[in-house]
């Protein structure tokens, strides 16, 4: 090797420039990346101290008492539980069949253009007004009155972008060989999709579910009007009497209780916040999982 | 034509398989079909029925030009209610506004360190931490400017009160970046290899590819992502309402309080009588929303989906 070739490879002034100051960009973007962080992450570990002072078993399974400034939150846990449920019903098959129709079925043309525009678009309305919506269509129109099917009805509707997105993806990802050998065999679409589609993308499907529950858990907004209460003496006993639920129930002990001693909405927060990002958690490592598990 | 031949009509019958699995077939294409179309039949249903409850007000009461000029909201007013929302406007603007002075740098920055400079490991669990950071429901979020963020303003900046643009801002920036964030590293991501192994070959440092190559390869998501951002911004409901102080006001600075349009709906819906002014002048105000939060998803849709076609 001669002396040229070596000096080729040896680090001129210019290199070990350009080399400092790519580190110092690095550098750069990842303090901005850390500062974008550690606010929320100090501010989720300021909710867990302060609210872990009142969680306890107790907190989670007993009744308010005292105009809401003491006791616990079941009724609240409870309603979320029904609001989070019926929505569920609503939004999981029309949004499944949706994705099927969209990943299956539809041809690529303006129509189904104009669809992908409208769930972009349903997903991007403000929740206040998917509420008014709720209020003007399920509350009056249909004549549900403020309950949890009016409410319910109201949530699905506001998350079924999210299983629709979460759904096509997941279909998507079989492999087009799969169908066509399914096809060749003599089966119908459907018998396809049954047989082979689905099973294939069934997990990617649930991730997208426990993502759905996450956000119906945490909306406030769309059932302020439409079917929760600030406060009732008793528990829901069919889908047309109305409910407490945790995302109003923090709202309302935060602002809306005087007297209320200050651990009491950090309890609230905290449990509401645990609940939404241990779904989250679940949804992540499931697809993580599934993504290790692929063989094709 | 002889019997070895049979006519047309017989091979028809031969592969017509018009059984019990084509019926369900036909069947089930039908139905997902019309999950496929729910979502167009519940935007138009959205705009329908808000227009229904607010029509009586925007056909009789409602003055476009006091609507939209007049600082007044005075809906309650027993001699002379007046409807401006020009000041809930600014309210909303204002908050907006900060939101993205705080999350558009630190966003891109972060989708750039995440798309282009972390790997392996460092890579996976950042893109999980800001998932799981855009899921904070954004009542958590009001609670946090109401109780977290409202002392630490009034203690750093000697002000009277903690609840103003720069609480409501800064809560609406940290919220809306995860979102912003995940949406740019697309972006960035969707830009091809090929771009960048160029550009490297041609000797370009690190920084270099990302500055002069990537990011002008991505702008369009980027646009699309600020977009989406600020759509969120103007829809946002319960962050807003317990962070900015909830009064009546065009902003002089970012100390001062003020109300957004969507916080005035959650807030005054549950007083009004149904069929009343005020009620059909909240539903007019969700109308507003809609169209701009329409009109803006449409354009980053646009925007997004311009270069992708490229």
């Amino acid at each position: 090797m001669t002396e040229d070739t070596m000096s080729l490879f040896e680090e001129t002034a210019l290199n070990a420039k350009n080399k400092r100051v790519q580190g110092l960009y690095r550098t750069l973007f990842m303090l901005m990346t850390l500062l974008l962080i550690t606010p929320v992450v100090i501010i989720l570990a300021t909710l867990v101290v302060k609210g872990s002072a009142v969680l306890s078993i107790d907190f989670l399974f007993t009744d308010p008492t005292d105009g809401m400034t003491a006791g616990g939150i079941f009724p609240a846990l409870l309603g979320t539980v029904w609001l989070v449920t019926v929505a569920l019903l609503v939004s999981v098959p029309l949004g499944v069949a949706a994705a099927i129709y969209l990943s299956e079925y539809a041809p690529d043309n303006w129509f189904t253009r104009l669809i992908n525009l409208a769930i972009i678009n349903l997903a991007g309305v403000p929740s206040i007004v998917h509420a008014l919506f709720g209020v003007g269509a399920f509350v009056i129109f249909f004549g549900f009155g403020t309950s949890i099917l009016a409410a319910s009805l109201t949530l699905a509707i506001m998350t079924l972008p999210v299983v629709i997105v979460a759904t096509r993806e997941s279909l998507q990802a079989v492999p087009q060989a799969f169908r066509e050998a399914c096809w060749n065999m003599g089966a119908t679409r459907w018998q396809t999709i049954r047989k082979v589609v689905l099973p294939n993308s069934i997990s990617g499907i649930l991730t997208g579910v426990i993502l759905e529950v996450s956000r119906t858990t945490g909306e406030t907004a769309p059932v302020m009007f439409t079917g929760a209460a600030f406060f009732l003496p008793f528990l829901p006993q069919s889908v047309f009497d109305q409910t407490m639920a945790m995302s109003l129930h923090l709202f309302v002990v935060s602002t809306q209780v005087p007297h209320v001693p200050e651990a009491l909405p950090y309890g609230v927060a905290l449990v509401l916040i645990g609940m939404v990002l241990i779904m989250n958690s679940i949804s992540i490592a499931f697809r993580m999982y599934l993504r290790g598990k692929k063989k094709w | 034509m002889s019997e070895q031949n049979p006519s047309s009509v017989e091979i028809m019958d031969a592969f017509d398989r018009r059984d019990l699995a084509w019926f369900i077939d036909k069947l089930v294409q039908v139905l997902v079909f019309i999950g496929g179309i729910s979502a167009i039949v519940f935007i138009i249903g959205i705009f329908i029925f808000i227009t229904m409850e607010g029509f009586g007000f925007l056909l009789d009461t409602l003055d476009f030009r006091e609507f939209f000029m007049s600082p007044w909201w005075e809906p309650t007013d027993e001699d002379e209610p007046s409807f401006g929302i020009l000041a809930l406007i600014a309210g909303t603007a204002s908050v907006t506004g900060l939101a993205m002075l705080v999350a558009i740098p630190f966003s891109l920055g972060a989708a750039i360190y995440i798309g282009e400079f972390a790997t392996g490991k460092k890579r996976e669990s950042l893109k999980v931490l800001v998932e799981l950071l855009a899921a904070i429901p954004s009542v958590v979020w009001g609670f946090i400017g109401l109780s977290i963020m409202n002392p630490l303003i009034i203690e750093l900046f000697d002000v009277p009160v903690g609840l103003n643009v720069l609480n409501a801002g800064v809560i609406l920036g940290l919220m809306a970046a995860p979102i912003m964030t995940s949406i740019a590293e697309d972006a960035l991501k969707a830009v091809p290899d090929r771009y960048r192994e160029a550009a490297e070959a041609m000797g370009a440092t690190r920084w270099q590819v990302i500055f002069k190559v990537v990011l002008s390869a991505a702008k369009n998501g980027l646009l699309g992502a600020v977009l989406l951002g600020v759509g969120r911004g103007f829809g946002e409901t319960m962050a807003v309402l317990m962070a900015t102080g909830h009064a009546i006001n065009i902003p002089g600075s970012v100390f001062d309080s003020v109300r957004a349009l969507t916080a005035t709906i959650a807030a005054e819906l549950g007083e009004t009588a149904v069929g009343s002014d005020h009620y059909q002048a909240l539903f007019t105000i969700g109308i507003f929303l809609f169209v701009i939060t329409f009109v803006i998803n449409l354009t980053a849709d646009l925007i997004v989906r311009g270069i992708r076609n490229k």
